[in-house]
């Protein structure tokens, strides 16, 4: 009878010593585009949660952290779906985090809900994802927020009186116009074509949009379209057709100058003027580190963009979670920990609003200025703390 | 004394005959509900793509119509009960699945009079038309199908009124999709195996012989693409239940190739190869991308090249032939 006794206490202590191991890691299930049209996303934003752990080693003070990567494969959310609910019956996450596409986001917050994991977005724009569930923290950006604020600062800081919108006809580009129309009447400026230039599978030819918009002689050619390629044709039609020389400016949100395809659009891209969240000139401290570590590791002509950034922010908003709550996630401590948690990130102050657990974050005007034969954002001026419009003002599924 | 051609005649009789070895995939569905209960999202997908592939064996294995669009039928399921849960509160999914196959069987007869007149590469084209034309509606049609971003979070009531739809374990949603494909399955099996799947081997065969005996093949091929369209259609009402979402992913090219691919994989024709095909591809994939998430299209790429090379009447087709020689050896 002792003997069972004593053996009852070892096993209780053995297991007590198995519990306390086992608090000491926070599991994170990371969805990301690793393959097909994302992966170079996922890349992007898998190297900015590395640099956050190399410049921050004791961030998740005594907890370790292990990270789970699955494969979202498409935007379709099929996949994301099945991974998600893998992660969280099979490997027991404590936490979610990733998601490119806005439909992986989507599909999957049901899951949050059902499974209670805190699931922090790191891309996923679609401005009402974060109504969908109340386990989701965004770190990343609403479409609302540089669309709005573009359309704000072109009445008031560029002057304008009247605009034309161009944009590329899928939800993001329908996201933007909505957005800079609203900032920019509100502002006292008037839009006075809107131009839808095809969906964003193919480049189109922009001359015939472009002429429309050159034959409004608006003051600001505000363009929304998906980085890389479409943005080069835009900045190429724009110099072609001789716009500058008339007086129009163009404009239009960071995704056209994309850090890492800066370089490859050439002198024609002199002179444009964007409103995004972070752009890798950015002048502040927090920022000149990053970088710094990024062309460390990656190269000196590997750029980190603002997807990387919000990858960084993300393992930021993780390793607060889990030091906060002493490596034991509880799910509704981990959504209250999120809520006003503030930090200093390479694109300036971010907080998660405690109301819609949306991101609140600087916006900045910049202008693409040549030096030394290579292209940089140049800082005109910065809106601070710009939270998501679209459920400010309840627009649509916003509500 | 047996009249000549009895042996044939009872050969082709005893072909629509039970095998015993043909309640094993059904037997292996059930031990798997069982085996792998955190694997049932997983699950589901396959039997979706089995049903999905049937489906697609049916007009392209037996009756020998190649198409490239067949994700238009099983998107316009998908749709369909989406639309009718999220703006009719339609939302009881036995009656949503009928109302799936009528919309993507309308679709199937409509489409089949008018592409059903070409072959071989024009037909390919025009399928592949037809399917675009679809995604791009529920492209531009957001008011009704939400875009791009989808209709997430639709809900629908339990099957009979009892089984509730699991949201986390997915255990509702697997026997639920057993369950209709065991239906479509009993009924696409009777149908190849009554004359009129008969006569569709016949037209894939020899198209010029069926003009001659008299078939009447454009007819038969038409109620061959309907039907099929009417099944896919039932695969996509069940993905869009079982999945509470659906977007523009049920109507890509993506989901017509993949289908393709795990058919062809299988061994078209032969009613067990979407059932091979859709189990080996989807679980080598599964395995491969958890385990290397970055890199795992390198080796379903090899496996492809190999099948392609290798085994060009699929899974199944390997399994023929070794039976075959296995005989042959008897026998001599």
């Amino acid at each position: 009878m002792r003997h069972g006794m004593k053996r009852l206490l070892i096993a209780a202590a053995m297991s007590g010593v198995a519990a306390l191991a086992q608090a000491q890691t926070v599991k994170v299930g990371v969805v990301l585009t690793y393959t097909g049209v994302g992966a170079e996303f996922g890349q992007q934003i898998t190297r900015g949660m590395d640099t956050f752990m190399k410049l921050h080693p004791d961030a998740f003070g005594s907890c370790k952290v292990e990270l789970i990567k699955r494969d979202s494969k498409n935007p379709g959310g099929a996949e994301a779906k099945t991974a998600v609910q893998e992660l969280i019956t099979q490997d027991k996450v404590d936490m979610l985090t990733g998601f490119v596409f806005s439909p992986n986001a989507i599909t999957t917050a049901s899951l949050a809900t059902a499974g209670k994991k805190p699931m922090i977005i790191m891309n996923a724009g679609t401005a009402w994802i974060t109504n969908l569930s109340p386990m989701i923290a965004r770190v990343s950006f609403s479409m609302w927020q540089s669309g709005y604020t573009m359309g704000q600062v072109a009445a008031k800081q560029l002057g304008a009186k009247t605009a034309v919108v161009g944009y590329t006809d899928y939800p993001p580009g329908k996201d933007e116009l909505a957005a800079f129309k609203a900032g920019f009447e509100s502002a006292g400026g008037k839009v006075i074509d809107a131009i839808p230039m095809g969906g964003p599978g193919k480049v189109p030819d922009f001359t015939p949009f472009f002429q429309r918009a050159k034959d409004k002689k608006p003051d600001v050619f505000f363009v929304f379209v998906p980085a890389g390629d479409h943005a080069v044709g835009v900045v190429k039609t724009y110099g072609a057709l001789g716009m500058r020389a008339a007086g129009i400016k163009l404009i239009g949100p960071g995704d056209i100058t994309q850090d890492n395809k800066l370089q490859a659009m050439g002198k024609d891209g002199v002179g444009l003027i964007t409103v995004h969240h972070y752009n890798a000139d950015l002048d502040n401290p927090e920022n000149k580190r990053f970088v710094a570590a990024w062309k460390k590791e990656y190269g000196a002509d590997s750029t980190p963009d603002f997807m990387a950034v919000q990858g960084y922010d993300g393992m930021a908003a993780i390793a607060h979670v889990a030091k906060t709550l002493n490596c034991k996630i509880d799910p509704g401590k981990a959504m209250a920990a999120l809520k006003g948690w503030k930090f200093d990130s390479p694109r300036g102050p971010i907080m998660i609003d405690p109301d819609t657990r949306d991101i609140v974050m600087n916006e900045y005007l910049s202008e693409l200025v040549e030096k030394d034969g290579k292209l940089y954002q140049k800082n005109l001026a910065t809106t601070m703390a710009v939270k998501d419009k679209c459920k400010e003002l309840g627009v649509g599924k916003c509500k | 004394m047996t009249p000549p051609g009895f042996a044939a005649a009872q050969a082709l009789a005893a072909r629509h005959r039970f095998k015993w070895w043909e309640v094993l995939p059904w037997v292996a569905a059930i031990a798997a509900f069982f085996l792998f209960p955190t694997y049932l999202s997983f699950g589901t997908q396959v039997l979706i793509t089995i049903l999905f592939a049937l489906s697609l064996d049916l007009v392209m294995g037996y009756a020998g119509i190649v198409t490239l669009g067949h994700a238009a039928f099983f998107g316009a399921g998908a749709y369909t009960v989406g639309i009718l849960a999220l703006h009719f509160g339609w939302n009881e999914p036995l009656s949503g699945l009928v109302a799936a196959a009528v919309v993507a069987g309308a679709i199937g007869f409509v489409s089949g009079v008018v592409l059903l007149r070409t072959q071989g590469l024009a037909l390919l084209m025009v399928t592949l038309c037809t399917m675009a034309l679809l995604e791009e509606s529920a492209n531009m049609g957001a008011a009704y199908t939400g875009g791009f971003d989808g209709m997430p979070g639709l809900e629908f009531a339990p099957i009979f009124g009892v089984f509730q739809f699991d949201p986390l374990f997915f255990r509702a949603q697997y026997l639920y999709a057993l369950a209709v494909l065991l239906v479509c399955f009993v009924l696409v099996r009777a149908l190849v195996y009554s004359p009129f799947g008969e006569s569709l081997t016949g037209i894939r065969e020899n198209v010029l012989r069926m003009h001659a005996v008299g078939a009447p093949v454009q007819r038969r091929l038409v109620v061959a693409y309907t039907i099929s369209a009417a099944l896919a259609g039932v695969a996509g009402a069940v993905f869009t239940q079982t999945t509470a979402f659906v977007n523009l992913s049920v109507l890509g090219l993506d989901r017509a190739a993949g289908v393709l691919i795990v058919l062809i994989l299988g061994g078209y024709g032969r009613l067990y190869g979407a059932f091979v095909g859709a189990v080996a591809y989807m679980v080598l994939e599964h395995t491969l991308a958890k385990a290397y998430p970055t890199a795992w299209q390198l080796g379903i790429g090899i496996v492809l090249i190999v099948v392609a090379l290798y085994a060009r009447n699929g899974i199944l087709g390997i399994a023929e032939t070794l039976r075959g020689r296995l005989r042959m050896r008897r026998a001599s």
